[in-house]
């Protein structure tokens, strides 16, 4: 029996989610059709809208529903920054930063290499901060040729979240439109759309007990963006394509369901949570906490393993059942260095170093118990194996 | 035993693998990252380092019902592979990177990591066989599958590393047998094609590749005499031996074509004559490594055979070592050796030692001033 610890990279399918999507993939009827069935089926996604609305604290009319979060993501940065640039050519600067998930990161060096995109990284410090004094200095400078700001609420690796509702403000005396990516926020911390002064927020359904392939981006009334999906004009014309009501359906529930929890399930995963980090301090010394000095998320623990290869712990630990992660694989399933604690300016072996310990639903002190006594086993082999060597040509 | 398969994606590794399974060890899969921007999809021969590969090698770690890792090499790789190849060219040397990437990369970083994650040995899908002789003591030979035999990539292999290698299809009769198996389980790599290329020139064109990264400097073309014959582009990426390519307008005296004789990346010349000019009787290495058991008397010449290329003829030849250097006296003459080779020395099957040829001497005796010139200014030594 695997202990499951990886709830940032997919959370297990909540059963009430399931039952409800299994009962939708069943109903016949596309959204778009004037019949009965279609009519029917269009009120379920409508309804799905609604509810999801709630979780989000936004107007139903803000929800866009995509395929998952990487596609949010695409979305309202290309469509952010194609609907800047119409109206004001001048606006070519995206402000992201370096410790954003790929999602983000690629399609703004996509702008930067095909649609001549200037990118500005914010600095990160030590403990993943983004510095928004420094944010705020350069927006007094350059503030009018910004087409947008994209920063995550809450980092996917570190759990460091970012104060969001401060950049906006920044960004406000501009006019400058902000996007977040959520997705890794959305459920584990509050992330109220209407209060948080964002033009568009990303969220993802498989984070918070959802299917996987149902996200939404969430985009204010105030915000308009370029499609990048052309079709019959689904989704305020903004994401065409036929609307995945089961999908939309199951994702609300599930964010219903997380947000009806969040703060029960705060109080108790940050106690597993810290006693998780607790434990681990007393069977290993090379093991380090990211983030110390900055507000995290509830259920995450990243630590930096010093001398140790993140993949190495991650098989030695997956041979004893314990399913953990490095952060953020890449499609080839590669874990190099972390590129986020790159961009927090550690070396390259702290990089390497990474293990992220996410929490959920279904976590309880057994699995820590499991985790802290399969652990010195790994940490002791991964030592062993050591970092990937550089310079040595043995 | 605990065995860490490592799995290209192609069709010798998935089979390999199975094997192991199959003799009754517990295999994991493992396949190596060996770039940090792989390519997505395979085209055509061109090596590995590719997603699809990756995805290749998962489906079949799947379909055999074994575990499935990637590990990333990447850094090793460039600096122990990537890297070595272009100073050796760059030192107008001609190196074997697939003999690197075993020396370095998988029978060294992989198989310590290995080692030290709990693994006994390393399983890959390399045609050669370990036996064992008479006192217990493991030796490579040549697979069955002659045409495949891939023994002289392993020659650097110490008797300590090939303690931990294995390779299951050694003992196969060929690479037909190989595919015809791998369809038989089920395996969709069966009809993969063969990948020959280095892996790391994604575009297969090792003078471009070579140009982009050392610059080109136009330079002349001259015969054994020093008389200029014409221009090239840059000295990088000419090999000992190659006759295509060099754009001489003007034909030999005698008709006959030319080749590279050798490659001066000081003066920025390539060096070009006749066919027989390219014979040499001796080949000298100062570094070398035994492959198993070393041979008893070595300082002393005796019968052997040697092989300088990946899939070239061997030669009977009589070689002699000391402690730094082996001295390799062929039979007869061979054709196009490039400091920076390989010579793999042979008894009969077994593979018995490596060096990389430092220096030649040539066998033709009105050239043998003009080639110790030649290599004296490229190699430092003669």
């Amino acid at each position: 029996m695997s202990v499951y610890l990886d709830y940032a990279a997919t959370s297990p399918l909540r059963p009430e989610v399931l039952d409800c999507y299994v009962e939708y993939l069943k109903t016949l009827g596309n959204p778009s059709s004037v019949h009965t069935a279609g009519q029917l089926v269009r009120r379920a996604l409508e309804e799905a809208r609604e509810e999801l609305a709630k979780s989000v604290d936004c107007n139903r009319n803000e929800v866009i529903f995509t395929s998952g979060g990487t596609e949010s993501n695409n979305l309202a940065i290309k469509g952010l920054f194609w609907q800047q640039r119409t109206l004001d050519p001048a606006k070519k600067i995206i402000i992201s930063a370096g410790t954003e998930h790929h999602a983000v990161i690629d399609p703004i060096e996509w702008l930067e290499k095909h649609d001549a995109a200037d990118i500005v990284w914010v600095p990160v410090d030590y403990d993943g901060n983004v510095d928004l004094n420094w944010l705020e200095v350069f927006l007094s400078s350059k503030g009018s040729e910004v087409a947008l700001i994209s920063l995550m609420w809450a980092n996917n690796e570190t759990g460091v979240i970012t104060d969001i509702k401060k950049v906006t403000e920044l960004a406000d005396k501009y006019s400058i439109p902000v996007h977040s990516d959520a997705i890794a926020a959305f459920g584990h911390i509050e992330t109220s759309f209407k209060d948080s002064g964002l033009a568009a927020m990303s969220i993802s359904a498989h984070k918070v007990g959802g299917p996987i392939g149902v996200g939404a981006l969430i985009v204010s009334r105030a915000t308009k963006l370029v499609s990048l999906v052309h079709g019959g004009g689904q989704e305020r014309g903004m994401r065409s394509g036929t609307m995945n009501a089961p999908g939309a359906k199951a994702f609300a529930l599930a964010a219903t369901n997380t947000i009806a929890e969040l703060k029960a399930e705060t109080q108790r995963l940050q106690e597993l949570r810290d006693k998780l980090v607790e434990e681990v301090s007393k069977v290993t010394a090379v093991a380090k906490l990211t983030g110390q000095k900055a507000p995290r998320m509830p259920h995450n623990a990243h630590f930096v393993f010093e001398g140790c290869s993140g993949d190495s712990l991650l098989f030695l630990l997956d041979q004893q059942g314990i399913e953990v992660s490095t952060g953020s694989a890449c499609q080839a399933g590669v874990n190099g260095p972390s590129h986020v604690l790159v961009a927090m300016g550690r070396s390259a072996a702290e990089a390497y170093g990474c293990l992220r310990v996410t929490l959920g639903t279904d976590s309880s002190e057994e699995d820590i118990t499991a985790f802290i006594s399969a652990l010195p086993k790994a940490v002791e082999g991964a030592l062993k194996a050591g970092i990937p060597q550089t310079g040595d040509s043995k | 035993m605990k065995v860490l398969a490592a799995m290209s994606g192609g069709v010798d590794s998935a089979v390999a693998a199975a094997r192991a399974v199959e003799a009754g060890h517990e295999v994991v899969g493992v396949h190596l990252a060996l770039s940090r921007m792989p390519g997505t999809l395979r085209t055509g021969s061109r090596g590995c380092c590719t997603i699809e590969d990756s995805m290749d090698a998962q489906r079949a770690a799947n379909v055999i019902g074994i575990p499935y890792y990637v590990w990333d090499f990447s850094e090793r790789f460039k600096l122990d592979v990537v890297d070595d190849f272009i100073s050796e060219y760059e030192s107008g040397r001609t190196p074997n990177p697939c003999m690197r990437c075993n020396e370095r990369i998988k029978f060294a970083a992989l198989l310590e990591k290995g080692l030290a994650l709990g693994f006994d040995a390393i399983c890959t899908g390399h045609y050669a066989s370990i036996l064992t002789d008479d006192e217990g003591n493991l030796e490579l030979h040549r697979s069955l599958a002659v045409a495949k035999d891939q023994s002289y990539v392993l020659g650097v292999l110490t008797a300590e590393q090939l303690k931990h290698a294995m390779f299951p299809i050694g003992a196969s009769a060929s690479k037909d047998d190989i595919r015809a198996e791998a369809a038989a389980r089920g395996l969709s790599v069966a009809a993969k094609p063969d990948s020959y290329d280095i892996c790391f020139i994604p575009e297969g064109d090792t003078q471009d590749w070579l140009a982009d990264r050392l610059g080109s400097t136009a330079g002349e073309i001259v015969d054994m005499e020093g008389n200029v014959l014409g221009q090239h582009a840059g000295a990088h990426g000419f090999t000992v031996g190659q006759r295509k390519g060099l754009s001489i307008g003007k034909p030999a005296v005698d008709g006959k074509p030319r080749y590279v004789l050798a490659v001066d990346v000081k003066s920025n010349k390539v060096v070009v004559g006749p066919a027989k000019a390219l014979a040499v009787k001796e080949l000298i290495g100062s570094k070398y490594t035994w492959c198993g058991k070393p041979k008893a008397n070595a300082q002393e010449f005796f019968d052997a055979l040697v092989q300088v290329r990946a899939h070239g003829e061997q030669v009977p030849c009589q070689v002699s070592v000391t402690e730094d250097q082996m001295v390799i006296k062929l039979e007869e003459p061979i054709l196009g050796v490039a400091p920076g080779q390989t010579a793999v020395i042979y008894l009969g099957s077994r593979v018995l030692a490596q060096t990389t040829i430092d220096s030649t001497v040539s066998a033709v005796d009105d050239f043998s001033s003009a080639s110790a010139s030649i290599s004296g200014s490229v190699n430092g030594a003669v």
